[in-house]
C-alpha cells in the first residue's frame, strides 16, 4: 500500500473538482485529486457544452441567472480558446406562450443578463434553417465550451503550480478519527493498488455521487441525480446556440459545439447516477421538440445520443425536479453535522464551475488558515493539454487567420492540419485528429483507454462513430505502449478495440436509422466481415475502466 | 458582398453531406489524389471539410482548390454526396474573400480570350503564343505552364461564318423543324469547323438551325470560383435563350461542358432556380444525346458511307456528369465499318483550365498519363472526345489528332465542312 500525504484532497475529476485543484495550488496549498475514471468521466464530459448566458434561468431562478452572466464573461477572460463565441438567441416559436417575452426580458433586466431584441428577420439571416414562423428573438451572449480541454487546462494549471492529479483512483473509504475525517483510501483501479491519502481537508466534488462519498463518512447528503438526455446531429445545423423563449422544459434548445449540433434535454430524476438508460420515448420527444426550433430537424441524421446526470442538490421541498434551484449548494460538515474535515459542493453548472471552487477554497483556506485570495477569476490559463497544442506546430501561415483568435473557431483544427499539410496523417478523419494529436495523447499521463483519447481529441466522436479510427488508434497504442512488452499478439490492443467500439455502440442505438443506420452497418462489415473483431482471442484489460451499468434499451 | 446565395439549395447541398459513411469510395476513384499528395482527396475536402466550415467565419482551408470539378466523385458515391458541388462552393468561398488572381480571371473567360486572339490577326497571336521564349514570360509573369496545350486562335470566327453563308433550301414538303446551336467559346473562336460540322449534320437532318446571342456558358468562372461573373453569364445566357426554350424549341451544343453548364452546373451552383432558367436547363441538349433521340423516334437519317477505321473513344468527365450513357457511341454505332474503343482510362487532367495552371500542370499530365498510354497503344492516329479542352489535352498528351465525334459524323454523311 501506498501512502501519500497532502494539506487538500479533492474527490472527483470534473470541472469543480479541477477549479478547485487549481484554485487550491494558486493560492500555494498543496493538494491531490482522485477520480475514479478520466478527467471529466462523469457529468462534466457528458454535458451538451452550453456557456450560460444566464438566460435560461432569468425567470424562474434568478440567482443562477446572475451567477451565470458573470461567470459568463470571466470564463470568456481566463479560457478563450476552450469557449466559442457562438452568441445565442431565444426564439418565441408559435408553440410558445407569447406573455413569457415580456417577463423574459424583464428578468434579463433585473438579474443583469446581457439580452438585446432583434428582428424575427436578423434571427433567419443569422440561422436560416430555424422556424420562418419564429415571432420573437432575442440576442444573449451564450457561447459554446469544451468542457474536457476546460477540465484539463485547469488540472495541468493546477500542476504546474504543484497539485497532483491521480485518475482512475476510486475512493474506497472515508478515514475517520472521531468527528473529524482525516483521510481516504484509494483503489488504483489500474493496478489494483490500495493508496492510503493523508489529508488534512477534503472537498468533495463529485457532483451526483456526492451523496455516496458523503455516504462513506456516514453522513447524508440529497442528491437527486437528474439525467439530461441528449442528442448529436451530424453536422452544425446552427451556428449559434438557440433557445425556446419559455420556461426551461424537455427538449427546448440546441448548442452548436464542435462539429456537431447538440439537441437538448430532458430531466428525469434516477435513483442512482451509474444505473440509467436512454429510452426512445425521450429520443422521440427530443427531436420533436427540435422540430419548433429547426422544421425538418427530426429528419436529418443524427449521430448519437447520451445522457448525463446532474448533480441536483435537495434541501427543501422542490415540487418536481426541474423546481430545484440550478444554483449551488457548499455544503460545510463541521458547521451542518458537526464533522470536520470535509466539505461538499453540489448543485450548480459548468459556467459557474470556478465560481463554485472560489467559494470552496475560501472556506477550506480559511479553515487551513490560508489568507492568499483567490486568484482564478484573473488569471488566464495557458492551453496546454490539448493534443493539438501538445503536437508540433508548424508556423502558422497568415492566410489561415483562423489560427490566430484567441477564441475557438470551427474551423480551426481543419486550419491547422492545412497549415502543416497533415491530412495524410489523419488517425480519425471525421474529427480532423492527426497522428501527432495522438501520439502526444497516448503518451501523456493518466490516459487508460481510447474513450481516454477521445475526450482528449475528439477521436471517434464524428460521422463513422469509430468505424475508420479505432483500429487505427489501437494499432498506434500497441506500438507505443504494449508493443515492447506484448511481442506476441497483442491482447491489450484486442481489448481496447473492443472496449471503445462497444462505447461508440452504446451512443447509437438510440439514433439508429436513416445516414446512421447505413453508417453503422458499414462499420459492422468492417469490423465483424473484414477484421473479424468478434473472433479475436478473449482479452480483458486490467487498465481500463470497470464496466459501467448503464443500460440502453433496444431501439429499432 | 454576399456570393453565395442562402436558398434550399445550399442548405440541401449542406444536408447531402450528412449521407457521408465514410466509406471511401470517393478517394479510391479520385484521379487528382492518386497522383499528387496536394490534394488530399474528395472525401477530404468534400462532406468532411464541410463539417469545420462556418458560414460566418474566415475559410479554414485551401487544398480543395486542387480539385480539378471533374466529378468522378459524384459518380461513384454510393450514397449520393454532392461532393464536386461542396468542393466548387467551398472554393467559391475562398475566392470571395482572398480575390482571384490576375491569372485565374484571364483564364476563366474564354469569350474575351477569344475576341481577342481570333480573327484575321489569329496567325499572329498564335505564332506569339508558340513562341518557347515568350511562354517562358507569361508562366513566370501569369502562371499559366509553358507546356500547357493552349489552342489556335481561327483567322475567321463560327458566327462570322455563318452570317455570311448561303442559308440552304429546306424541302418543302418536310415540316419545318428548328433547333438553336448553342456554338460556345471554343467552336467560335478556335475550332469552327466543328460548329459548321454540327451545322451540316442537323441541316442534314431537316433541321432550321437558329443562332441566338449567345455569351460563355460560365463554366471557366465556375471551376474558378468567380461566381459572381459566371451568375452574370448565365443570367444573359438565359435572356437570349428562353423565347426558345419556352416556345419548346431545343438547345443543342458539342461542347459538352457547355451543355452541362446550363442544364445543371449553374442553375446548382449559383441556386438559380426560376422557371426560365430551369426552361433553359430542360430544352438543352448535348449534340449526341439529341441525335440518339432521333434515332429512337426513328427520325435520324442513316444514308452513311462506310467508314473502316478503328479509333479510340473518350467520354470526357463533363459528359458522363450528364448521367445519359455514351450516345457518340451509340450513334456512330450505326456507321458501317466505323469501329469505336472506348478508353476506360478515367480522366485525361486537363479539367477546363486547370491543367494550364503552372502549379497544377505535372498534376494534369500525371492524370491523363493512363488514358495517353491508352490512346498510344491503339496505335490509331486518330482520337475521339466530345470536349475540347480534353481534345487539345489528348494531343498534347498522346502526340495524335483529337477530333470531335460529330466530325466523324458529318465524314460518314458525305458532308463537306
Amino acid at each position: 500500500m501506498r501512502t501519500l500525504t497532502t494539506d487538500v484532497l479533492v474527490i472527483g475529476g470534473g470541472a469543480t473538482g479541477a477549479g478547485a485543484l487549481r484554485d487550491l495550488s494558486l493560492r500555494g496549498i498543496r493538494s491531490a485529486l482522485v477520480e475514479k475514471g478520466d478527467l471529466t468521466h462523469g457529468t462534466t464530459g457528458r454535458y451538451h457544452g452550453l456557456l450560460h448566458s444566464g438566460g435560461r434561468y432569468v425567470v424562474k431562478d434568478p440567482q443562477s441567472a446572475e451567477e451565470c452572466a458573470r461567470e459568463n464573461e470571466i470564463l470568456r477572460k481566463i479560457m478563450p480558446h476552450c469557449i466559442e463565441e457562438t452568441g445565442g438567441l431565444f426564439v418565441v416559436t408559435p408553440a410558445d406562450d407569447e406573455s413569457y417575452a415580456e417577463r423574459f426580458i424583464a428578468a434579463c433586466r433585473r438579474t443583469g443578463v446581457w439580452v438585446e431584441e432583434i428582428p424575427v428577420r436578423e434571427a433567419l439571416r443569422r440561422e436560416p434553417l430555424l422556424n420562418p414562423r419564429i415571432q420573437r428573438a432575442f440576442a444573449v451572449r451564450d457561447g459554446a465550451a469544451d468542457s474536457f480541454l476546460a477540465t484539463h487546462a485547469n488540472a495541468d494549471d493546477a500542476r504546474r503550480h504543484g497539485a497532483q492529479v491521480m485518475t482512475y483512483h476510486r475512493v474506497t473509504r472515508l478515514e475517520r478519527v472521531g468527528d473529524r475525517i482525516v483521510g481516504a483510501l484509494c483503489e488504483d483501479l489500474r493496478s489494483g493498488e490500495t493508496v492510503r491519502i493523508h489529508a488534512g481537508f477534503i472537498i468533495n466534488a463529485t457532483g451526483a455521487w456526492a451523496g455516496k462519498i458523503a455516504a462513506m463518512a456516514g453522513l447524508r447528503i440529497n442528491v437527486v441525480p437528474g439525467k439530461g438526455t441528449m442528442i448529436a446531429m451530424n453536422h452544425r445545423i446552427v451556428n449559434t446556440v438557440v433557445n425556446r423563449c419559455k420556461m426551461p422544459s424537455d427538449g427546448d434548445i440546441i448548442v452548436p459545439i464542435h462539429t456537431v449540433a447538440v439537441l437538448g434535454t430532458t430531466d428525469i430524476p434516477v435513483p442512482d447516477p451509474d444505473v440509467y438508460d436512454i429510452t426512445p420515448e425521450e429520443v422521440r420527444l427530443i427531436l420533436e421538440e427540435g422540430e419548433c426550433l429547426i422544421p425538418g430537424v427530426s429528419r436529418m441524421r443524427a449521430l448519437r445520443a447520451w445522457a448525463g446526470v446532474r448533480p441536483l442538490y435537495k434541501d427543501q421541498d422542490a415540487g418536481n425536479d426541474r423546481d430545484i434551484p440550478r444554483t449551488y449548494k457548499l455544503l460545510d460538515h463541521e458547521t451542518r453535522d458537526g464533522v470536520s474535515g470535509m466539505v461538499s459542493i453540489v448543485g450548480g453548472k459548468w459556467t459557474t464551475y470556478r465560481l463554485m471552487a472560489e467559494h470552496t477554497v475560501n472556506l477550506v483556506a480559511q479553515r487551513l488558515g490560508v489568507t492568499t485570495p483567490c486568484r482564478t477569476a484573473d488569471l488566464t490559463i495557458e492551453p496546454s493539454h490539448d493534443g493539438a497544442a501538445a503536437a508540433p506546430r508548424a508556423p502558422a501561415r497568415s492566410q489561415f487567420a483562423i489560427l490566430a483568435s484567441p477564441f475557438y473557431m470551427l474551423g480551426h483544427r481543419l486550419a491547422e492540419v492545412e497549415a502543416d499539410d497533415s491530412y495524410g496523417d489523419l488517425i480519425c478523419e471525421c474529427e480532423l485528429v492527426t497522428r501527432a494529436h495522438l501520439e502526444a495523447a497516448i503518451r501523456s499521463d493518466g490516459t487508460a483507454n481510447l474513450d481516454d483519447l477521445r475526450r482528449d481529441t475528439r477521436l471517434g466522436m464524428g460521422p463513422c462513430q469509430g468505424g475508420f479510427c479505432t483500429y487505427r488508434a489501437a494499432a498506434i497504442w500497441h506500438e507505443l505502449r504494449d508493443g515492447a512488452t506484448h511481442t506476441v499478439g497483442a491482447p491489450p490492443a484486442t481489448a481496447l478495440l473492443r472496449h471503445f467500439l462497444q462505447e461508440r455502440w452504446k451512443g447509437v442505438t438510440p439514433t439508429l436509422w436513416g445516414d446512421q443506420l447505413r453508417q453503422e452497418r458499414l462499420d459492422e462489415l468492417n469490423y465483424l466481415e473484414t477484421l473479424a473483431v468478434d473472433r479475436l482471442p478473449e482479452a480483458t484489460l486490467d487498465a481500463i475502466e470497470q464496466p459501467r451499468d448503464v443500460v440502453i434499451e433496444e431501439v429499432v | 458582398m454576399m456570393i453565395i446565395p442562402e436558398d434550399h439549395i445550399e442548405q440541401s447541398l449542406e444536408a447531402s453531406l450528412d449521407h457521408c459513411i465514410k466509406c471511401n469510395i470517393c478517394t479510391a476513384a479520385c484521379p487528382v489524389s492518386a497522383v499528387t499528395d496536394l490534394f488530399p482527396g474528395p472525401k477530404y475536402v468534400g462532406p468532411q471539410a464541410q463539417r469545420f466550415r462556418h458560414a460566418r467565419q474566415p475559410s479554414p482551408d485551401e487544398s480543395v482548390d486542387y480539385c480539378s470539378g471533374c466529378r468522378v466523385c459524384n459518380e461513384v458515391c454510393p450514397t449520393g454526396v454532392r461532393i464536386a458541388e461542396l468542393n466548387a462552393r467551398a472554393r467559391a468561398r475562398l475566392v470571395a474573400e482572398r480575390g482571384i488572381p490576375l491569372r485565374n480571371r484571364l483564364i476563366s473567360r474564354s469569350g474575351l480570350v477569344g475576341r481577342l486572339g481570333a480573327g484575321p490577326h489569329a496567325p499572329i497571336a498564335n505564332a506569339l503564343l508558340g513562341s518557347k521564349p515568350l511562354r517562358m514570360v507569361i508562366e513566370r509573369t501569369l502562371g499559366i505552364a509553358r507546356e500547357a496545350p493552349l489552342p489556335a486562335f481561327s483567322r475567321y470566327t463560327f458566327r462570322s461564318w455563318f452570317r455570311r453563308r448561303r442559308a440552304p433550301q429546306i424541302d418543302a414538303g418536310t415540316p419545318k423543324r428548328q433547333v438553336v446551336y448553342f456554338h460556345g467559346c471554343s467552336a467560335n473562336y478556335y475550332e469552327p469547323w466543328i460548329g459548321k460540322a454540327v451545322v451540316a449534320v442537323l441541316e442534314h437532318n431537316g433541321f432550321e438551325v437558329l443562332l441566338p446571342r449567345q455569351r460563355c456558358c460560365g463554366l471557366p468562372l465556375l471551376s474558378n470560383g468567380d461566381f459572381a461573373a459566371a451568375r452574370r453569364a448565365h443570367e444573359e445566357n438565359v435572356a437570349f435563350l428562353a423565347p426558345y426554350a419556352l416556345r419548346t424549341i431545343p438547345i443543342v451544343g458539342a461542347s459538352t461542358s457547355c451543355t452541362l453548364t446550363l442544364k445543371e452546373e449553374a442553375p446548382e451552383l449559383l441556386g438559380m432556380q426560376s422557371d426560365t432558367v430551369r426552361a433553359v436547363a430542360q430544352q438543352t441538349y448535348d449534340i449526341f444525346e439529341f441525335l440518339r433521340l432521333l434515332h429512337m423516334r426513328g427520325e435520324l437519317r442513316t444514308d452513311f458511307r462506310p467508314i473502316e477505321r478503328t479509333l479510340p473513344y473518350h467520354p470526357p468527365c463533363q459528359l458522363r456528369a450528364h448521367r445519359i450513357g455514351r450516345p457518340a457511341l451509340d450513334v456512330l454505332e450505326l456507321v458501317p465499318g466505323l469501329r469505336l474503343i472506348e478508353t476506360h482510362a478515367g480522366c485525361c487532367g486537363i479539367a477546363g483550365t486547370y491543367g494550364l495552371k503552372v502549379e497544377k500542370y505535372r498534376i494534369s499530365m500525371d492524370v491523363g498519363a493512363p488514358l495517353f498510354e491508352t490512346v498510344r497503344r491503339s496505335g490509331a492516329d486518330m482520337a475521339l472526345c466530345d470536349s475540347e479542352t480534353c481534345r487539345w489535352q489528348i494531343s498534347h498528351g498522346a502526340g495524335v489528332v483529337a477530333r470531335h465525334p460529330i466530325e466523324i459524323l458529318a465524314e460518314a454523311y458525305g458532308l463537306v465542312t
